[in-house]
């Protein structure tokens, strides 16, 4: 049943709901719906098909003028009300094995929803999300609670690499090539490259290659590495307007496609910039090749404008926005931007040594609603339980049999 | 409350999105009579649909000839997920009045009160001094004062006459409002019984005892919470019955699992919460309880744990639709997070992000006193505020137009530059403020501190990374040397 929102359509409308007992009839115990020889126009369209009986709930029951209080339970009973969406979230795959032109042992695979994360339980995951741990070209100020894990592998990337991988449980290995930063150590793009071939070598996990923000010299950076590493389908991490601005798009977007990689397209809590970003790059790569950042803000500084753009984003590519339908990343690092994560507070606040993971830890759940793909994240207790979550709120029907409602009496 | 409103309504109702000004004036007096301090009715309408006055910030409608425009204008702009008030009139608080599923369709209203437990076998010096310390916890976030709001009392003895013990030694000091928790009507009316006026949510209706909370309800007024776990079709049965009993003014828990469960709870506070915003499916239309302490009665394993489970539990519940939520740790590593993001999640997502860039006089600066800098992200902004306040400083801030960017991703984005800065120092006319000319910049914007000297002519001092440490900075570092 497809109802339009413009509601002058009463005709269309009406037609629908005499058609609607019969449909209904027809999807009796259907749970999934496939629609053959459709077309539709991806405007203001909402496609909703309920799995059954709406209620009306207190028909048949209330009548205001002769209250009888009940002397028993009134059953009823609860349908959900099943949304299905014309649009669905693109998937993409990072690294190459071998037979794919790599040299890759695994590759990761995501994307591909086709409702909203974890509401409608009915649309399981299709990919789960992928976390990836960072590493940095050279000795970078960190916080403290996250330099003690990391300290004895700082300035040696293809170690920290191994150790993100080995001992943390990296799915993917993000390597910043801070030090190529023009204003930092103004590294060459050969020597980048060196950097990112030493780390495919120490690592078999597919790559994220992040640049220094710079659009011109990480056109050069990123044009050397998609040269260097032919067919890895590394996740070149980003593409901006700014390299509309500074011209250097076309070069980069050109390269990544012609040597088998995928670009990270970044623009800043705007969704137009966005879309505009995306099509420029539509021109030189396919749509299958691009992965979005909204922008990730700690909780805090504005955790609820990325929560509210990533919800926005994905309700407007699930209703067949095809613009915004690609694959999410969140670098919940920047989590550790707020000073409640770092900073020494009074002792009611606790100690950061809990504060500062459990900061990243929410800033990616909360996102983690919102529909997020992948993740960049650095301390290991904030992984370890972001992982966990993902494998729980894969499947529902877990519900343990104790009883809960023990919290009421139980001494604590 | 409590009398029973029809809820068979067959018409579906506009949500708020789709309510025009007009639908609104054409209630309204339309009189241009000013009372409200908007310029006409018409006014007034658009800022009542916006959200930001409603209908009672109009006198003449209070009035009895406009008794029935009054009721058809309430009817217009209810929520679908009703408002519930807990506690005593001038202490209470009001929980739902939602509008909408997610946050960016319009604004999420009435923030959800967070209550901590105590329990009434708790010794008398333990209890006082945790009551205390709920009402104490505060923290300072950008110029706002995040707070706990209510203390849940839960039965651990199933004894009557010490849960009312329990009940009136909190009466006696403090106006917080309350939550009772027992399954047994005998224990919930000997604390009622104490507190006969206070409208404390009764914790809660269940399969077994609805008939006698019910009658409590009734009898104290008070709001009923309805425990229905990991059943959606129970609850339906137990709400209509509750309504069809009288009761209105009911608070849905389908209960709180953590771990294995987790999934299911999500599922189900999203199911109840989509069904009444999409559907205006009246017996949902109620706010939600999310019980994060439910972590405390699992498994035993180490206090941290639990606490790291319910914090997580808690900020999820946070973002999927939970209106009110009680909580055991009292660890500001487990609360300081929720609390900020209750703040965040519930502010106006059409409101910018950015301030008005230009000069912010602080303290009574002269022509010596330093003049610093920052970018016009509304909470950089305020935390570089609060931070100069804080530190009594005597200075000049120059906020720069990023277009509402933080200073690092400003940097970054080659928003913040040696450029901007320079025509900002030019536009704002600095150089008429101080007899000197040096620019503390942000620790964020070290890198273009070079470029920044050769382009703008200023001498540039790099700041703390974090305002937190200008107090310090300024100590060591001002007046420049010669």
């Amino acid at each position: 049943m497809v109802a339009q929102k413009n509601h002058k359509n009463q005709l269309i409308h009406e037609q629908l709901l005499t058609l609607a007992p019969q449909l209904l009839e027809l999807l009796k115990g259907v749970q999934q719906v496939e629609l053959e020889n459709f077309a539709m126009d991806i405007g203001n369209l909402e496609l909703f098909i309920p799995m059954g009986r709406t209620t009306d709930a207190l028909d048949t029951v209330s009548n205001p003028n002769k209250p009888v209080k009940p002397t028993q339970l009134i059953p009823d009973h609860f349908v959900p009300h099943i949304t299905e969406y014309p649009g669905k979230i693109r998937e993409v795959t990072l690294g190459a094995t071998k037979s794919n032109g790599g040299t890759r042992g695994s590759t990761i695979t995501i994307g591909g929803s086709t409702a909203p994360a974890f509401t409608d339980f009915s649309h399981p995951l299709v990919h789960p999300p992928a976390i990836a741990l960072d590493v940095f070209d050279m000795p970078v100020n960190l916080p403290k609670v996250l330099k003690e894990h990391v300290q004895e592998v700082m300035g040696d990337p293809a170690e920290w690499a191994r150790m993100n991988v080995k001992k943390f449980g990296a799915d993917i290995v993000t390597i910043h090539l801070m030090s190529t930063d023009p204003l930092i150590h103004n590294t060459s793009p050969a020597q980048a490259a060196k950097t990112v071939e030493e780390i495919l070598q120490a690592v078999d996990v597919p790559l994220i290659i992040g640049g220094c923000g710079d659009p011109k010299k990480d056109a050069d950076v990123f044009t050397k590495v998609a040269e260097m590493a032919d067919g890895e389908r590394l996740l070149l991490n980003s593409v901006t307007l700014d390299m509309v601005e500074a011209k250097t798009l076309e070069r980069v977007a050109t390269a990544a496609r012609d040597h088998g990689h995928l670009v990270l397209a970044f623009t800043g809590l705007e969704l137009n910039n966005a879309k505009e970003l995306n099509r420029r790059l539509y021109e030189y790569i396919p749509p299958e090749r691009i992965v979005m950042d909204l922008t990730t803000v700690a909780l805090g500084y504005g955790l609820e404008y990325s929560f509210s753009i990533h919800e926005r984003a994905r309700h407007a590519a699930l209703m067949g926005d095809t613009e915004l339908a690609h694959p999410v990343i969140s670098a919940s690092t920047n989590a550790w931007a707020a000073r409640e994560a770092w900073m020494q507070m009074a002792p009611e606040y606790g100690p950061r040594e809990l504060r500062g993971p459990i900061w990243e830890t929410i800033n990616a759940i909360t996102l983690l609603l919102a529909g997020i793909d992948i993740y960049m994240m650095m301390h290991p207790a904030a992984v370890l339980t972001l992982r966990d979550i993902i494998n729980r709120l894969g499947t529902t029907g877990h519900v343990s049999s104790d009883r809960i409602d023990d919290w009421v009496s139980v001494r604590v | 409350m409590n009398g029973a409103h029809p809820l068979q309504e067959k018409k579906r109702k506009k949500s708020i999105k789709e309510i025009s000004p007009i639908d609104v004036y054409k209630l309204l007096p339309k009189t241009n009579c000013g009372e409200c301090r908007e310029s006409n009715c018409m006014a007034f309408a658009t800022r009542v649909v916006n959200g930001e006055l409603t209908i009672t910030d109009c006198p003449p409608l209070l009035t009895n000839e406009h008794h029935e425009a009054r009721t058809e204008l309430a009817d217009l702009l209810a929520p679908p997920v009703r408002v519930v008030t807990i506690g005593k009139d001038d202490h209470s608080i009001a929980i739902g009045g939602k509008y909408v599923l997610q946050r960016h369709e319009f604004t999420y209203h009435n923030p959800p009160p967070v209550a901590i437990d105590v329990h009434d076998l708790m010794p008398e010096a333990e209890l006082l001094d945790r009551v205390r310390q709920i009402e104490q916890f505060s923290y300072n976030y950008i110029g706002r004062k995040l707070v706990l709001n209510a203390i849940a009392i839960r039965s651990t003895s199933h004894d009557p006459s010490v849960f009312r013990q329990a009940v009136k030694k909190i009466a006696e000091i403090s106006q917080y409002p309350v939550i009772l928790c027992s399954f047994d009507p005998a224990v919930m009316e000997a604390g009622l019984s104490e507190i006969p006026a206070s409208h404390p949510l009764m914790y809660a209706a269940t399969r077994e005892n609805w008939k006698s909370m019910a009658e409590l309800s009734l009898k104290y007024h008070a709001p009923l919470a309805v425990f229905a776990p990991n059943d959606l079709s129970l609850m339906r049965s137990l709400t209509k019955t509750l309504h069809m009993s009288g009761v209105s003014d009911l608070v849905l828990d389908p209960g709180t699992f953590a771990e294995n469960g987790l999934p299911d709870t999500i599922s189900n506070f999203s199911l109840i919460r989509t069904q009444a915003c999409r559907d205006h499916d009246e017996l949902f239309g109620f706010p939600i309880l999310g019980a994060p302490i439910a972590v405390w009665a699992g498994e035993e394993i180490s206090e941290e744990v639990l606490k790291w489970r319910e914090a997580i539990t808690a900020s999820m519940l946070l973002s999927r639709y939970a209106d009110l939520l009680i909580m055991h740790s009292l660890d500001g590593w487990v609360l300081l997070p929720q609390l900020i993001w209750r703040f965040n999640l519930y502010t106006d997502p059409r409101k910018p992000v950015s301030v008005e860039a230009g000069v912010k006089i602080f303290g009574k600066p002269d022509r010596d006193s330093p003049v610093l800098m920052t970018t016009n992200y509304a909470l950089t902004y305020f935390t570089v505020e609060s931070d100069i306040k804080t530190a009594n400083l005597d200075c000049y801030l120059v906020v720069v137009d990023t277009g509402g960017i933080s200073v690092e991703s400003a940097v970054a984005g080659r928003i913040f530059t040696a450029e901007s800065i320079a025509s900002s120092l030019k536009a704002y006319d600095i150089k008429s403020l101080v007899n000197h000319t040096t620019l503390i910049i942000p620790g964020l914007a070290a890198r273009i501190s070079g470029e920044t000297e050769d382009i703008s002519g200023w001498h540039i001092l790099v700041g703390p990374k974090d305002s937190s440490g200008l107090l310090h900075y300024i100590r060591e570092h001002w007046p420049p040397e010669a």
